[in-house]
């Protein structure tokens, strides 16, 4: 099957910035891609120029077997983009809002109508249809955005942070929202810095940093890469954490992560569990201070950090480059 | 939330929005924000108004206008910049629509790209036909009236709505290209200097000679004395030493030149993005 989305060295300049560095990406179609990588990495750039947002400088895109630069009618009558910020109409109602977008993609006033009633009635909106957008909450807008992604009928569907902002309860409704979408047949890709999110709706993820896919797999294939598994310590003293660290370094080639706050000390290693429990009997010395021991496979921050040498959550300062706060990480 | 959507193949050529049909809709967004917003409509109206009582009132005993009273000469003057002041607006609303990420959703969808552009000026355009209406009422009002053929006023309404439309273009590149709505509004001040270095509220000949070369020439002069002497007949020609015709060649062929320069620049800004 064609892929839904194909990037080869994809290059993107802006100014002295390379937003987009030779990036390559398969999505396949049927399944959901998450394109995870922290502040400034490229996100918005890759999905702006899968939208013929902006053209790109080198590489080759295509969409549905569709070149971006060659064939841009064709590629925006198979998307739906919701971008990174809602772009809905404040000053008019719900249904209108989509009812407009309904009526660009070429439908009849009759067929805009129903498709924006369906659409209000899958995001929750019914009852507040009639209202102004402007007095809508962020996490509204937010449904509503998504929303008239979809009143085309989209065969792409491209979100870019589609959470960014909604409360946790919001967030999770939206979750459903998509996976309910993709389970009717709708390809998704969408971008996040939240790796929970990608764990939770993709089937492939591309993590890119400085423009550039720097590892590509199922959830399951890029943990195992980083390493088979994570030993975590829970220690009742923090006086107990550097002794625990130190044994814990032998299981591995890295530095184990200190979490003093929650008194956790982890350590991701390459060995499968098997082995493991040979190894931990070097943590005897340490046992009586232990509160409790875990073997479990790696989270994605962790497989970033192995993959980048740096910290997801905390890309420098980068949150605030913006001025804007990311949502809690659930 | 119960989501039943079949993914669909992409819309046939045929059943894509075209031209018409696409710029009619964003035009009516264009207008209806507008309306749901009356701050503004509110805002602007009185502040025009009290424009135009303060100089027809406080300055205008001190303002000598030749062969006519000075309400004929100011309220032509009044109403035609008032065509740039409403265009200050729509500098914003483009930076708004570009930086709200609006433009970027509009430009994604399968719609003859130019529609952006054309529905904008169609619903700029409506609006500024419903706020000439009111400013001429507002200029009836304190005592303006017609010394010329009613064909000649109604051709000096519809020579506003070109000047509209030209300056339109202007300020819809000129908010494409600042980038933030408050830059817009930075650089639309220089609406000031053109109207009031103009002959709209005084006569150029009471100016400094370095600054009357200028003020005679400029677009908003043209303007002005087009409408002067089409809705004032011969006091006008008399007080301006020009016929109608010699004032209306020159501001269309200024329009013209402005839709020349503005429009590709609009055009070519909203196509890189
Ligand atoms: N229009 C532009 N002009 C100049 N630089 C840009 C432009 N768009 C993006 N950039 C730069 O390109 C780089 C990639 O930006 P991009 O918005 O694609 O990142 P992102 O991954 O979406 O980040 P975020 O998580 O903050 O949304 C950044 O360094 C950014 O500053
Ligand atoms: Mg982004």
């Amino acid at each position: 099957m064609t892929p839904s989305i194909e990037a080869l060295g994809l290059t993107k300049r802006f100014g002295k910035t390379l937003a987009l560095d030779g990036l390559d990406l398969v999505a396949e179609a049927g399944q959901v891609l998450a394109v995870l990588g922290p502040n400034g990495a490229g996100k918005t750039t890759f999905i702006r120029a899968v939208a013929t947002l902006v053209q790109p400088d080198g590489g080759e895109l295509r969409v549905a077997g569709h070149d971006v630069r060659r064939e841009p009618g064709v590629v925006r009558s198979l998307i739906g983009l919701a971008g990174q910020y809602a772009a809905v109409e404040p000053t008019m109602t719900g249904r209108e809002n989509l009812e407009m977008i309904a009526r660009l993609f070429g439908q009849s006033r009759r067929d805009a109508k129903a498709n924006a009633v369906r659409v209000l009635a899958q995001f929750g909106l019914s009852e507040a249809a009639d209202r102004l957008v402007r007095t809508y909450s962020g996490g509204m807008r937010r449904k509503l955005d998504l929303g008239a992604s979809l009143v085309g009928e989209p065969r792409i569907l491209l979100l870019d942070e589609p959470t960014t902002g909604l409360d946790p309860r919001a967030r999770i409704e939206l979750w459903d929202a998509i996976r309910e979408l993709v389970d009717h047949g709708t390809d998704v890709v969408l971008t996040t810095q939240y790796l929970d999110e990608a764990d939770h709706l993709a089937s492939q993820i591309v993590i890119i940093d400085h423009g550039r896919a720097i590892a590509a797999g199922t959830p399951t294939e890029l943990k195992q890469r980083a390493g088979h598994s994570v030993v975590e310590v829970h220690v009742r003293e923090p006086e107990d954490i550097p002794r625990v660290a130190s044994a814990l370094a032998e299981l591995g080639d890295g530095e184990p992560q200190i979490d003093e706050a929650t008194r956790r000390v982890s350590m991701t290693v390459p060995a499968g569990t098997a082995q493991l429990i040979g190894d931990l009997p070097s943590l005897a010395a340490v046992g009586p201070a232990l509160e409790d021991i875990a073997v479990r496979h790696p989270k994605l921050d962790e497989v970033f950090l192995a993959l980048t040498g740096q910290s997801l959550e905390q890309p420098a300062g980068a949150a605030k480059r913006r001025g804007r706060e990311p949502a809690p990480v659930a | 939330m119960a989501i039943a959507a079949p993914a669909l193949p992409a819309a046939p050529a045929a059943h894509r929005a075209n031209l018409t049909s696409s710029t009619f809709v964003i035009a009516k967004r264009g207008a209806l924000k507008f309306l749901r917003t009356p701050q503004l409509i509110v805002v602007g109206t009185l502040q025009g108004a009290m424009f135009l009582l303060i100089f027809r009132y406080v300055f205008g005993g001190a303002i000598s206008s030749g062969a006519l009273s000075y309400v004929n000469f100011l309220v032509p003057g009044f109403v035609t910049s008032s065509v740039l002041f409403g265009g200050m607006g729509s500098a914003s609303a483009v930076a708004e629509d570009l930086q709200a990420g609006f433009i970027d959703r509009l430009r994604s969808l399968p719609i003859p790209r130019s529609s952006v552009l054309t529905g904008r000026v169609v619903a700029d355009m409506a609006m500024l036909v419903w706020s000439l209406i009111i400013t001429s009422a507002i200029g009836f009002a304190v005592g303006f009236r017609l010394h010329g053929s009613v064909p000649a006023a109604l051709g000096a309404f519809a020579l506003c709505v070109a000047f509209g439309f030209a300056f339109d273009w202007l300020f819809i590149a000129l908010g494409m290209i600042s980038g933030t709505p408050q830059a817009a509004q930075g650089i639309g001040f220089m609406v000031f200097p053109f109207t009031f270095i103009s002959s709209a509220y005084v006569p150029v000949s009471s100016m400094p000679g370095w600054l009357q070369s200028f003020a005679a020439n400029q677009p908003v002069t043209m303007m002005v004395n087009s409408v002067r002497a089409l809705t004032q007949g011969q006091a006008a020609v008399a007080t301006l030493g020009h016929p109608a015709g010699y004032f209306v060649v020159r501001s269309l062929l200024w329009a013209a030149a402005m839709v020349v320069a503005f429009a590709p620049l609009a055009v070519a800004r909203y196509r890189r993005g």
